[in-house]
């Protein structure tokens, strides 16, 4: 075995392969950029290597100085995580030449697994399901028209050069083939300067179904199943699964020997994934192959008990798999959400900065966390914003989902913005509590992106008993400061309003060992927790039932989180509800006029001056975040009658760069 | 007797209504509580005890004779929040605008003399159109009355102002005398001047809002300490806020108990301040994770943000935190932050609150704007109030520590009682560019010698060792151990013991 063996990644997959290298007794070496130097795999590490300026291109991406780490360091073998150098046949070549193992596939493999036409057309020659279509390029639009009737509407039609949506167009009869043909070549002319056109037959309501396998350099390759992974957002995985909901034990068969017909076809080593597309009547069909270690494997691993990297490394150092096809069944459910540094209500925008906070659930039997961050780290603008990914497993997927919900109640980020409330808004979605999913769905049913609306409404009475009893804890503590007027000490009463989302909810709070009974609507509510003063996560029982609530304190409001839903939340006397009632309800000011800077960047440019008149849609400045530039359009038509920032300056969320009237 | 019980009640029940039933509707409709209202929030349930109920006025010009009204616009007396006794006095606009009078100001000055006697916190709900012109002369000696009082109660007892109406011309003295300003957006508005005179005067067309709101006094002007919604938020954290305040001079600050254990790690504040010295880090963050339950008090949060202050509590007991904000002008000081400080620093030394200070200073800001508005004798303010006060003085420098800035905030010299500094500290007269530029003058332009000497100067000054090397600090600490080191220093100076010499008063340079 190993000795050593150098991690050319970061974040969580590097802490993750350094876990199971860990675990079997094999040093590790890290490298890092200049923005890593604190980072988690950095300190996990036995070595680290600084391999250059943050930029990937600089660092994480440079073959030469990985494998030279690996030489300084005497690293032996190199396990590449996903992303960065995983898919890099070029890459193993040199550290073949280096003398270096590469923990992945041959490069014939991820060569060949790497090029669409080809993998297409070896799955194919090994018996893979494919979807049917013409891989000719078309001549024109009634070839199209032909071909079309061949496979069968629906259709789609696709550039050749296509990508990012360009170029593709549905059809469902000859009229739209026509015009859809040449729609798409137009499109891809002027996109990609190749209007050559192709067509598919198109899966409706397609689910992305995919297959893990392992597979060693002695013949031996096994499938782990299926992992569902259909809730994406714009082709991105938000939530991951397995088993899959749709799947039967005869699709799963079959999906697995062809999945492992198509790795024997190609002399597969180590950890793959076969994605598939599926349709509404279980047809599956070939997408392709994923030729390294996938962000997903978690799902996998709880639910066959392998551990994939540790595989990995044994295969690589020549073993053979410890385990057959025999011994790989399903034992539970798996589920994974990722956990991304953006904010939602801001269409999904990454946030960059300090974790002020980070918190995440305790692992134990049900919670998996794979992280790549701490408290009091930075999350930075050059890499994924994929920060941690929190798995959970249970008897079966609603013990899991159950399991998800209280875990993403308790996972604790703040500093930069996370997409925790999504998550949990997703995990009480009806379409997916039943299972009934595709890839639309996110899209299907948040047209319009994510809005605070968007979030699931609950019973009151939790927000309402754990305001009262956190409330009651700070009013009885206060009634303990020195200095009071003897025998005339202040007494905290008995009766409550709480006031949340401006509904007034009235309640008796009553101290009790451990905890408060909160009298609400005719019912009691036992609320016990440890909970203290100032601390960020409400932990506790209501009921005997446990409950996790974030709770941030400002002034008089408490702003409480649970189960993806969010309340403002204040608790006062009842005769300073009746006052509160008197006080003027305020319009939040009216922030259209301002030109808001929507993430924090470098103002690149400005398109306008003062006094210069504008029209909806008109381009007024030029935002640099995340290495993008970023164009900010008039919202409405105005004059500008301030400009507050010069080019070249560093704007935080929400300043107002200019304003309009 | 039965006669005059029903007497009393009637009188009570006509004073309770003030100006009567329609006004109050008025009152309610703008937003405002009425004076009774907003005392009843501010103490503690049935706490108050009401003086003065009967006062009327005595002027009889103008009709006046005719119209009484039982208590005269303003409710006195005193109550307890959270236990702990207050005064207070409200203006009810129902009556005659909430006006001034002579009686009026006498029923004030009744409550600020107790509150002298027994040692107590005064309170000043301020909800009035003026002086009463009836009254002419009368009323402004009644305002010239409070004045006296407010000042010497400055220093003696806590005075605070809570702004929820009109507050105008000469009025705008007595709270400007006291320790804090709060003010209710939208509803209350505080100016020497009206909108009025400015138009005849100056020319200028500004709204009330625009010239003495909210807003401009907790943004632009610093009058105000702390702005809110609304008359309930307010008081209620007017409550909240007489916590951290001794009832007076010779009171300790109020200790409460806590459940946040004195010697609390906070590992994250290890990468708080980053690598690269320009880039800013949000000291709120250590403000906040160093004091007791993660509260902090801040004080004028929207004026002159490149100092922080504010009251935190530390093992249960209220401290001053003073603080540098790198967010915000990179933290150097100038005339506004100056002020800001110096007169909170003051305020915690003559109420015996110790001063805890945190400093990433790169120095004064430069330029025409400042020196042109005094920024020498303001700078010196910041620096007496330090140098004056004898409370127990903690200071931790987290970063830059330059030149004179270094010396003014809280430092050895200026009798800091612990001085303790994180590795990231450099105590040096500048930056290690600004110096090599002056000191190797000869080497400018030859950029690789500059590096070098800076990369030199850096590794000597860059640091907190030399300052150590003299005693200027007293420790190099850890970040994550910094509330426990804290809360131990102030445990030891608890009954720290030092006196300025005698004189009538000092000359802070106005």
């Amino acid at each position: 075995m190993f000795d050593k063996i150098l991690i050319a990644n970061r974040g969580e997959i590097a802490c993750r392969v350094i876990k199971s290298a860990r675990k079997m007794g094999i040093k590790t070496v890290a490298v890092f950029s200049d923005a890593d130097r604190d980072a988690l795999h950095v300190q996990l590490a036995d070595e680290a290597v600084n391999i250059g300026p943050p930029p990937s291109t600089q660092s994480y991406l440079l073959m030469d100085r990985i494998v030279q780490a690996c030489l300084d360091t005497g690293a032996q073998a190199v396990h590449p995580g996903y992303g960065f150098l995983s898919e890099n046949s070029a890459f193993c070549e040199l550290l073949a030449k280096a003398g270096i193992v590469f923990i992945g596939p041959k490069t014939r493999a991820i060569e060949a697994m790497g090029d669409k036409i080809t993998s297409k057309k070896l799955a194919d020659e090994a018996g893979v399901n494919t979807i049917p279509g013409y891989t000719d390029v078309l001549r024109d639009a009634e070839h199209a028209v032909k071909i079309s009737n061949e496979l069968g509407y629906p259709v789609m039609l696709k550039a050749t050069a296509g990508g990012g949506g360009k170029g593709m167009r549905v059809a469902s009869n000859d009229d739209e083939c026509r015009d859809g043909f040449e729609r798409a070549a137009n499109e891809a002319r002027s996109s990609f300067g190749d209007d050559r056109i192709f067509v598919e037959k198109f899966i409706e309501e397609p689910r992305h179904i995919e297959i893990q396998l392992i597979a060693d350099g002695h013949g031996n390759v096994v499938h782990l199943n299926e992992r569902e992974c259909s809730l994406q957002r714009r082709h991105q995985k938000v939530i991951e699964e397995a088993p899959s909901p749709f799947i039967d034990e005869e699709t799963r068969q079959q999906m697995g020997a062809q999945a492992i017909a198509l790795a024997r076809a190609v002399d597969y080593e180590s950890a793959g994934t076969v994605e598939f597309i599926v349709d509404g009547q279980r047809n599956f069909y070939f997408l392709e192959m994923n030729t390294r270690l996938q962000v997903e494997h978690p799902v996998s691993e709880l639910i066959t008990g392998v551990d994939l990297v540790e595989l990995m490394i044994r295969v690589a150092d020549g073993e053979k798999l410890p385990i057959s096809q025999a011994d790989i069944g399903i034992n539970g459910w798996a589920m994974e959400s990722r956990v991304y540094a953006e904010d939602p209500f801001r269409n999904f925008l990454p946030s960059t900065g300090r974790l002020v906070y980070y918190r995440p659930p305790v692992e134990d039997a049900h919670v998996r966390v794979d992280t790549g961050v701490f408290e009091g780290g930075q999350v930075s603008m050059f890499y994924d914003p994929m920060i941690a990914k929190l798995i959970t497993y249970g008897a079966d997927r609603e013990e899991a989902r159950a399991h998800m919900r209280t875990a993403l109640d308790r996972f604790l980020i703040r500093g930069v913005s996370c997409n925790i409330s999504f998550l949990s808004a997703l995990m009480v979605h009806p379409r997916f509590v039943s299972g009934d999913m595709s890839t639309n769905l996110i899209g299907d049913e948040y047209p319009e992106g994510f809005h605070p609306t968007d979030l699931p409404q609950e019973d009151p009475s939790i927000m309402v008993s754990v305001a009262a009893s956190m409330v009651r804890s700070y009013r009885d503590r206060a009634a303990q400061i020195d200095g009071q007027l003897s025998g005339h000490e202040r007494r905290v009463p008995k009766d409550w309003v709480v006031v949340m989302n401006n509904e007034y909810h009235e309640v008796s709070i009553v101290p009790v060992e451990g905890g408060h009974d909160v009298e609400y609507r005719d019912k009691t509510y036992a609320v016990r927790s440890n909970w203290q003063f100032g601390q960020p996560l409400f932990t506790g029982t209501i009921n005997a039932s446990e409950i996790f609530v974030q709770v941030e304190r400002r002034m008089q409001i408490y702003r409480l989180f649970h189960n993806g839903s969010q309340a403002n939340v204040m608790v006062i006397t009842p005769r300073t509800a009746e006052l509160l009632k008197i006080m003027p309800v305020k319009a939040p000011p009216d922030m259209s006029k301002f030109l808001l800077s929507p993430m924090p960047g470098l103002l690149v440019s400005l398109s306008v001056k003062e006094g210069d008149t504008v029209s909806v849609g008109e381009e007024l400045a030029v935002l640099e975040a995340m290495k993008m530039e970023n164009t900010l359009y008039a919202e409405r038509d105005g004059v500008v009658v301030s400009v507050n920032f010069e080019p070249g300056a560093n704007l935080a969320v929400d300043d107002k760069i200019l304003e309009l009237e | 007797m039965q006669e005059i019980v029903e007497q009393l009640e009637q009188k009570r029940k006509a004073a309770a209504l003030g100006g009567g039933q329609s006004r109050i509707d008025i009152q309610h409709s703008r937003g405002k509580l009425t004076a009774r209202e907003r005392v009843e929030l501010l103490l503690d349930e049935g706490s108050f005890e009401e003086w003065d109920t009967f006062v009327e006025h005595r002027c009889t010009d103008f009709g006046m004779s005719e119209k009484k009204i039982t208590g005269d616009g303003v409710v006195t007396g005193y109550g307890t929040v959270n236990g702990r006794v207050v005064f207070v006095f409200s203006q009810d606009f129902t009556v005659f605008g909430g006006s001034l009078s002579e009686a009026n100001a006498e029923k004030i000055c009744k409550v600020m003399d107790h509150a002298m006697k027994v040692g107590a916190p005064i309170i000043g709900l301020n909800d009035s159109g003026g002086a009463r012109i009836q009254e002419g002369v009368a009323s402004l000696g009644g305002y010239a009355d409070v004045f006296q009082r407010n000042v010497l109660a400055s220093g003696v007892v806590p005075q605070i102002s809570v702004i929820m109406g009109p507050c105008a011309g000469g009025a705008v003295y007595s709270p400007a005398i006291t320790d804090f300003i709060f003010m209710v957006k939208d509803s209350s508005y505080m100016f020497v001047t009206g909108p009025d005179v400015v138009k005849t005067v100056t020319q200028e067309q500004v709204t009330a809002e625009e010239l003495g709101g909210a807003l401009t006094h907790s943004t632009i002007s610093g009058v105000c300490d702390r702005a809110y919604e609304n008359d309930v938020e307010t008081l209620l954290m007017v409550r909240r806020f007489i916590n951290y305040l001794p009832a007076n001079n010779r009171d300790r600050a109020p200790f409460r108990p806590t459940p946040d254990r004195a010697d609390r790690m906070e590992k994250s504040l290890d990468t708080l301040v980053p690598d690269n010295p320009n880039m800013p880090y949000d000291m709120k963050e250590l403000v906040y994770k160093v004091s007791d339950d993660n509260e902090f008090w801040e004080l004028q949060p929207e004026h002159a943000q490149n100092i922080i202050i504010g009251f935190s509590r530390m093992d249960g007991h209220p401290v001053g935190v003073v603080a540098n904000q790198p967010m915000v002008l990179a933290g150097c000081l100038d005339i506004k932050s100056s002020i800001k400080a110096g007169r909170f620093i003051r305020f915690c030394d003559a109420f015996n609150i110790p001063i805890l200070t945190f400093v990433d200073v790169p120095g004064f800001m430069p330029g025409t704007a400042q020196e042109y508005g005094g920024i020498i004798k303001h700078g010196a303010k910041l620096l007496f109030a330090y140098a004056e006060a004898t409370v127990p003085k903690i200071t931790v420098i987290t970063r830059k520590a330059y030149g004179g800035a270094y010396d003014v905030m809280a430092s050895k010299h200026l009798r800091g009682d612990v001085n303790l500094a994180w590795p990231s500290a450099e105590i040096a007269v500048m930056g290690p560019k600004g110096a090599v530029e002056i000191i190797f003058r000869e080497d400018i332009g030859d950029e690789k010698k500059i590096a070098e000497r800076t990369e030199e100067y850096r590794s000597k000054f860059a640091n907190p060792f030399i300052a150590g090397s003299r005693g200027y600090i007293d420790d190099v600490i850890a970040p994550h151990a910094t509330r426990k080191r804290i809360c131990r220093s102030l445990a030891m100076l608890r009954d720290k013991k030092l006196d300025n010499p005698w004189r009538k008063h000092d000359n802070i340079p106005l």
